[in-house]
């Protein structure tokens, strides 16, 4: 089971164990992941599930789609070479260990 | 609020739930308690009518919060009980079983319910609607087997199930009075460009039509008989005709109601002990004269975050930008801003990559409609957000960038217009 960590901009971190076959938001919309936002619920629609990858994690994950690169250049947080949304970051049975960053704003 | 006094949120919605989060955030340390009336916790509505009847998603997925985000947080969460009586000289509020709570702040936090179709039959087995996710649920059961689906009122609900019956197979027949889908709340390019792509995947749109009676056989549906005397078959019929908002305790205890519950610009009614935020709200338009109600996920959750502001101390008048989207079969649409009123439109982009619609009133850019186009969208709501200016003139430049404008914007000083043209009632001018 995946075990994901997201760390807060002050340090705060919340780790979680998520199921195979879900996506990093709902993992954090579940848990109430403070930063997550989500506002269309992980349908490509509004950049508020904005994350930062750690450098070179980003390549586990599937690749990114047009229309989530073109969504990123709108989030509210500086966009970053790791920035992804994390609807579109779906977990899979052999993820072991995660980490992302919250961004500090995302509306 | 008095001190040590806690919040009660009547309804247990994104609304009510995003309050509860927004005030543990912003420090606040009573008590917090949601009374919800559907048995289970809190869920999202709006992929009901999408992806969970296309198959995609469990009930388990539509979870709003885990059951540990409540016990985190100390909010009390009361499902499967209703609140019957709304006591406001003695701040108490009684609930179907008796039990009473004391509240120092009252948030009416109550929804809407699908408007009942004004018409003999409907109340014959196999005719629903779509609201909750029992709803949603009986309805995926039943279009296992139907074979003559109607859908009675091409709106959002309306359509986004005609697209789900798509993907499974059925092609239903989605009837509406008015002359173009969605209503009021769409331009006339996207309404014919959604019609157009319906019909393209097998729905029969009728248009105009007005029905009448429902019949059937054995307490069972089984035809719709229209006003110019055609008769459908229909051994399923779904029914979205709009939404009322559910005003009835607020109106039993004496506060105004028209439309929703009326709030001032704070989202506070009349009694300072008692605020209604939310599809139930009916609230001063910031960029229009009047009140409007608006039934979203974004306005329920931006209304939690002004009211859980002003409930912390720092109380702001709510100006939120609106915004909504809509996801039928292949086709997303995102609305920026309210297009209620305007006199012109300019359509950039191409029906089959994907558009936009810039809606104008009065030479003033006030939405923006994005078929299959976020990037547009995003941008859009950046522009509206923050008052910056753009005309029919730039639109029809093909080399104009709303990005650009953007940026632009960004490096040239601020510009803030006044668009608020109402007068808010209530007291208390900002």
């Amino acid at each position: 089971m995946p075990k994901v960590t997201f760390v807060q901009p002050d340090g705060v971190e919340t780790v979680l164990d998520l199921p195979a076959g879900s996506t990093v938001m709902r993992g954090a919309v579940a848990a109430g992941v403070r930063g997550v936002v989500a506002e269309c619920g992980g349908n490509l629609m509004c950049a508020t599930c904005h994350v930062y990858t750690v450098d070179g994690a980003g390549d586990v994950f599937a690749a990114m789609t047009d229309d989530e690169d073109e969504l990123l250049d709108c989030t509210a947080a500086p966009r970053r070479d790791t920035s992804r949304l994390s609807c579109q970051l779906g977990l899979t049975e052999g993820m072991d260990e995660l980490v992302v960053h919250v961004p500090g704003a995302q509306t | 609020m008095s001190p040590g006094s806690g919040v009660v949120v009547v309804g247990a919605g994104q609304a009510a739930v995003q309050l509860a989060e927004s005030l543990r955030e912003a420090g606040f340390t009573g008590p917090v308690t949601l009374v919800g009336e559907e048995p289970r916790p809190p869920y999202q509505r709006p992929p009901l009518s999408k992806e969970y009847l296309a198959g995609k998603v469990t009930p388990e997925d539509l979870v709003l919060r885990g059951e540990w985000f409540y016990a985190d947080r100390g909010v009390e969460l009361l499902v499967g009980r209703r609140a019957v009586h709304l006591d406001r000289a003695g701040r108490r509020l009684t609930l179907d079983d008796g039990a009473v709570l004391s509240y120092g702040h009252l948030v009416l936090a109550t929804g809407a319910r699908p408007r009942p179709l004004p018409i003999p039959g409907a109340d014959l087995d196999g005719v629903g609607n779509l609201h909750t996710l029992g709803d949603a649920q009986e309805l995926r059961e039943r279009m296992e087997s139907a074979r003559d689906v109607v859908v009675i009122g091409a709106g959002f609900i309306g359509l986004e199930f005609a697209a789900a019956c798509g993907a499974r197979g059925v092609s239903p027949v989605v009837l509406d009075v008015a002359g173009q889908v969605m209503g009021r709340a769409v331009s006339a390019p996207v309404a014919a460009h959604f019609a157009e792509r319906h019909q393209r995947n097998g729905t029969r749109l009728l248009l105009g039509r007005t029905p009448v009676e429902l019949t059937g056989r054995g307490g069972k549906v089984g035809a719709m008989r229209l006003a110019d005397g055609e008769s459908l078959p229909a051994d399923m019929v779904v029914t979205g005709i709009g939404v009322l908002p559910n005003v009835e305790l607020a109106e039993a205890a004496g506060l105004e109601t028209a439309d929703g519950i009326v709030v001032d610009q704070y989202l506070r009614t009349a009694d300072p002990a008692v605020s209604a935020i939310g599809d139930c709200a009916a609230f001063p338009d910031p960029r229009g004269v009047g009140r409007i109600r608006l039934e979203s996920v974004q306005n329920a959750a931006d209304q939690a975050r002004c009211l859980a502001a002003a409930l912390t101390g720092t109380a702001r008048p709510y100006t939120t930008l609106p915004w909504f989207w809509s996801y039928q079969g292949d086709l997303r649409l995102q609305i920026a801003g309210l297009s209620t009123g305007h006199d012109h439109t300019v359509v950039r982009g191409e029906p089959d990559e994907g558009f936009s619609v810039f809606c104008f009133r009065e030479g003033s850019l006030v939405a923006v409609e994005s078929v299959n186009r976020a990037p547009d969208h995003m941008a859009a709501r950046r522009l509206l957000t923050a008052g910056i200016r753009v005309t029919p003139d730039d639109l029809s430049d093909p080399g104009f960038s709303l990005r650009t404008q953007l940026t632009r914007a960004a490096a040239a000083p601020a510009r803030h217009q006044p668009r608020n043209r109402g007068t808010p009632s209530g007291t208390g001018a900002a």
